[in-house]
């Protein structure tokens, strides 16, 4: 049976830990139409060179990404190469360091929003009004990126389970905010640049230790004890899945640089967003839900049909 | 040798040759005709116990191919296949294999879908086969043993399919294994060794999966292969059962012959059954083995749930308080209770149920006759209310993924679920009970008074009176004298005849129509038979 571990035992040049940024098919064209673009199967997709720079696609990332993830500059994709011979994790956290460049008319507009959307429940000097909302002093950039661009906050009224909505405010009104509630009180920070990067493996293995327990391998996330919802993370961008580990909204917990670092962040995302992107080999995914959606596609669909077969095959029966 | 004596002395083509070859040596022909002439009655609900035994048979194809690229080893591998993002991940050589299978092997991906979907299928089929055989009284002497055969393939099936599901060395059957050597665990005194014996120390060990693969390809298949067998040798021996129609009694069968009527229908119905398992098989993802990871102690995913065969235990450890029991020193793990003893309890009452309802009702004889459910209401609702039971059970399996679906929190869901599943089962009984008994009373009133035409007549009076088919003849007052005889009464004007077999209508979307010719003729004989029922009728009343 040699000819089942083709590829299994074969020492070949990737070995464990410098993984070669080549090997990821990415799509140069970004267009995220039906097709997806990426192949998670290392099938070339329609005609497309393999092996293009991890940075290409964050060059026509469509709406809020564009305006977040900065092009990078040849720079960066140096720092990329260096990062993929490996071990050069030093020079990739340097350049992770939070955008601390706020403009003071980004502060001043910030706390215009803020006066108008905010201040009822969290107060004038963001000290948090008793039973209406919690202080804002310290969460920092991240935390208000957050539950301003997932549509959590402005909340809709009281309680502790503020579900993701459609987003109030433009990406330009949120970093405004962002900015504002950072000037005050400080705290983290989202980084600027690639939020992708390093070995998508990795990312799933690092995925799965620290996310699975509440998302799902599959990101479908599950309801928690006591009426709390760890959500599905279909929807959330590359920016969100980094304020959210910054930020541990509810009884997510916060993940610091120093339990997961910011490369191991950037992997995390790059596997959940690929994996999202990816066609289901297998035929229709259904939602990928697993045995429970299954059973569900089994007893109407399955047995549905022979069931209609027996009917069928009765009724020509004398 | 002349060329005339050849001809009439025997077969000239190669098949005929051979088939005499043979019969002159095994005396083959004379058993094979009396077989081959056996006839096998004919109605939908005869048709389940077969999808069963055909996606048997695609398990076997399907797997068989499986064992070729699988490797069922527990040994420590390091990926470096076609699937990008399990690249250089230490895993099994199980579940490395498993990812070769469905992206490096040639179909290996569908191959792998049909037969899970197969597994599904096989124990689903059985499952609503046993309640056919139910709601019928067929388990009734001379037929209980193979209801208990039937019930052992149904605990095999779920074995068999609960080793296969764990074969790949996932991460969501790895949480499933765990699971299973926590209810090992569980049981009383002897579940540390239970659990060792298995396991081959403590879990997860590196010996299972080679063990598994052992009774899932091998042991398991055996032992269901004879029993299915058996459990068909059975129904050839003790000939099929039938429900009661005219011309059919306890001491006869009617039907199709075997060949080649029954065995054109049979092989058409398994190209059928095999069709939409491969139908599913190709159009639906099932069991996305890459998207889960390899199995990894230290991780667990949130939404881990078994094959929907396993769902009623995991819904049942949902549903049950976690009290510990205190017993002899003995302290009982909450897990004994909803995984261990319900179970044994369920199938105790399963195997003892034809013995039960023979001893409540001092019913000695043999039947061959089937019931129709409503003429036992105490039966019927019995087995709506086990039904019910099981189904509150297997929903609250999922209650996770139903609680997010519509919002509902999970404290809710498990509350709702230990309600139901008190409250439900007896609610059903009764009202399976009252059914059963207006569609019987109704089954009498037809008879007695004829079936509703739906024209109006208005008399003299003024009263609106509808008027009444009779079924057969009437007495001095206009009430049917047809007698019930556990048959369906026809209670709609175009059922009239349903139980005459030849004017029964064929066909499915539109009634098929015979050549002229021999319509006239069979129209002849039903008016032929039609006077000799009356006369029968008119003669035992
Ligand atoms: C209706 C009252 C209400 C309004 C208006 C409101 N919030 Fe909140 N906010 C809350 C509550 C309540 C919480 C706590 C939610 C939780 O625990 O999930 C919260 C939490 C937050 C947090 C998370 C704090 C942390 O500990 O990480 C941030 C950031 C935040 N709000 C920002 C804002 C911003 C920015 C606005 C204006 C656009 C705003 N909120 C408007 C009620 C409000
Ligand atoms: C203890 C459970 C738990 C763990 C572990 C956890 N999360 Fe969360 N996560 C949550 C909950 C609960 C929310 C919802 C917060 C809210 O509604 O305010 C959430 C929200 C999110 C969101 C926002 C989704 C959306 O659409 O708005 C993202 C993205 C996310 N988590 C990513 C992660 C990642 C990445 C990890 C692992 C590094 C992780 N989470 C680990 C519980 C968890
Ligand atoms: C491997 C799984 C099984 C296969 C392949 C199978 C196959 C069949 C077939 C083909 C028949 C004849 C047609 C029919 O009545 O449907 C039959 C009859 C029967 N089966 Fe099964 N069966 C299986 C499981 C079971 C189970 C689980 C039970 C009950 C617990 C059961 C009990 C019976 C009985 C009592 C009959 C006789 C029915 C009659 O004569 O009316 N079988 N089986």
């Amino acid at each position: 049976m040699t000819h089942v571990h083709d590829g299994l035992d074969d020492d070949s040049s990737t070995g464990k830990g410098e993984f070669v940024q080549d090997d990821i098919d990415i799509d140069v064209d970004g267009e995220l139409g039906f097709e997806p673009a990426v192949s998670v199967t290392g099938a070339e997709p329609s005609g497309r060179p393999a092996g293009r720079s991890r940075t290409a696609p964050a060059a026509s990332k469509p709406g809020s990404r564009r305006v977040l993830r900065r092009r990078l500059g040849a720079g960066a994709v140096l720092i990329g190469a260096l990062v993929s011979m490996g071990g050069t994790y030093a020079a990739f956290a340097s350049s992770s360091a939070p955008d601390t460049s706020n403009s003071a008319g980004d502060i001043a507009a910030g706390r215009q929003l803020y006066q108008t959307s905010c201040i009822t429940c969290h107060g004038a000097n963001l000290q948090g009004v008793k039973d209406r909302a919690p202080s804002l002093l310290g969460v920092g950039g991240a935390s208000v990126y957050f539950q301003v661009s997932t549509g959590r906050m402005p909340a809709a009224g009281q309680g502790a389970d503020q579900k993701r909505k459609t987003a109030k405010f433009d990406e330009q009104q949120v970093k405004q905010l962002a900015a504002y509630i950072q000037s005050i009180g400080g705290g983290p920070q989202l980084p600027v640049g690639d939020l992708r990067a390093g070995d998508i493996a990795k990312g799933g293995d690092l995925f799965r230790l620290n996310c699975a327990s509440c998302h799902g391998t599959t990101f479908q996330g599950a309801p928690l004890s006591a009426g709390k919802v760890a959500p599905g993370l279909n929807r959330a961008t590359d920016e969100q899945f980094y304020a959210a580990m910054l930020s541990g909204p509810e009884s997510m917990p916060i993940f610091s640089d120093h339990q997961l670092t910011p490369l191991q962040k950037r992997e995390i995302i790059n596997y959940v967003q690929t994996l999202k992107a990816s066609k289901d080999p297998g035929g229709n995914g259904i939602d990928r839900i697993g045995p429970v959606s299954e059973a569900l596609v089994f007893f109407i669909a399955g047995v549905g049909a022979v069931m209609a077969a027996i009917l069928w095959i009765g009724a020509k029966a004398e | 040798m002349s060329t005339t004596t050849r001809r009439s002395n025997g077969p000239r083509t190669p098949q005929g040759k051979a088939a005499k070859f043979f019969d002159d040596r095994l005396n083959l022909a004379g058993p094979m005709r009396k077989q081959l002439n056996k006839v096998f009655p004919d109605h939908w609900t005869f048709m389940m116990g077969e999808i069963a035994l055909y996606s048997f048979i695609v398990l076997l194809l399907t797997g068989t191919y499986l064992t070729f690229f699988f490797d069922p080893s527990s040994a420590e591998t390091v990926y470096h296949g076609r699937y990008l993002p399990m690249q250089g991940i230490p895993m099994s050589r199980a579940y490395a294999s498993t990812l070769n299978i469905s992206f490096d092997v040639r179909g290996g991906l569908i191959i792998r879908q049909i037969h899970h979907w197969a597994a599904l299928m096989f124990v689903g089929a059985m499952l609503i086969h046993m309640f056919r055989v139910f709601f019928t009284g067929a388990f009734r002497k001379p037929r209980e043993l193979n209801w208990l055969i039937g019930l052992t393939l149904i605990v095999l099936g779920i074995i068999e399919g609960f080793a296969g599901y764990t074969l790949p060395d996932d991460l969501l059957s790895g949480t499933g294994l765990r699971i299973a050597d926590a209810i090992m665990l569980s049981i009383p005194v002897i579940g540390t060794w239970v659990s060792f014996l298995v396991f081959g120390g403590t879990f997860p060990g590196d010996v299972i999966i080679e063990r598994f693969y052992i009774a899932h390809v091998l042991l398991i298949p055996a032992i269901l292969a004879a029993l299915i067998g058996a459990h068909l040798a059975l129904i050839v021996r003790q000939k099929h059962t039938e429900f009661p129609a005219p011309g059919r009694s306890e001491h006869t069968v009617s039907g199709e012959r075997v060949f080649p009527t029954y065995a054109a229908k049979a092989g058409g119905f398994f190209f059928i059954v095999a069709a939409v398992l491969a139908a599913l098989g190709g159009l639906a993802q099932i069991n996305p083995v890459w998207l889960f990871g390899p199995y990894n102690p230290a991780q667990v995913s949130s939404g881990s749930q078994p094959d929907w065969y396993m769902m009623f235990l995991d819904g049942s450890t949902r549903l049950f308080p976690s009290w510990e029991v205190r017993l002899w020193g003995h302290t009982l793990a909450p897990l004994f209770w909803p995984t261990v003893v319900l179970p044994t309890i369920l199938l105790t009452l399963a195997i003892g149920y034809p013995f039960l309802e023979a001893k409540m009702t001092r019913d000695t004889l043999p039947h061959n006759m089937l019931q129709r459910p409503r003429d036992v209401p105490v039966r019927t609702a019995l087995g709506v209310m086990a039904l019910t039971f099981y189904l509150v059970l297997f929903l609250s399996g999922g209650n996770d993924i139903i609680a997010k679906a519509f919002d509902i929190s999970l404290n809710a869901m498990t509350w709702g679920g230990r309600i139901l599943l008190l409250i439900l089962p007896p609610l059903f009984y009764i009202v399976t009970y009252r059914i059963c008994l207006g569609l019987q009373r109704h089954d009498r009133e037809v008879l007695e008074h004829g079936v509703e035409t739906g024209i109006v007549k208005v008399l003299p009076t003024g009263e609106f009176i509808e008027v009444h088919q009779p079924l057969g003849p009437v007495d001095a007052h206009g009430h049917g004298r047809l007698a019930y005889a556990g048959t369906q009464v026809p209670k709609r004007m175009n059922q009239l005849g349903a139980g005459t077999p030849l004017r029964h209508v064929r066909g499915f979307f539109y009634p098929v129509k015979e050549k002229p010719e021999i319509q006239a003729a069979l129209d002849e004989l039903e008016a032929l038979e039609v006077d000799q029922h009356d006369v029968q009728h008119q003669l035992t009343d």
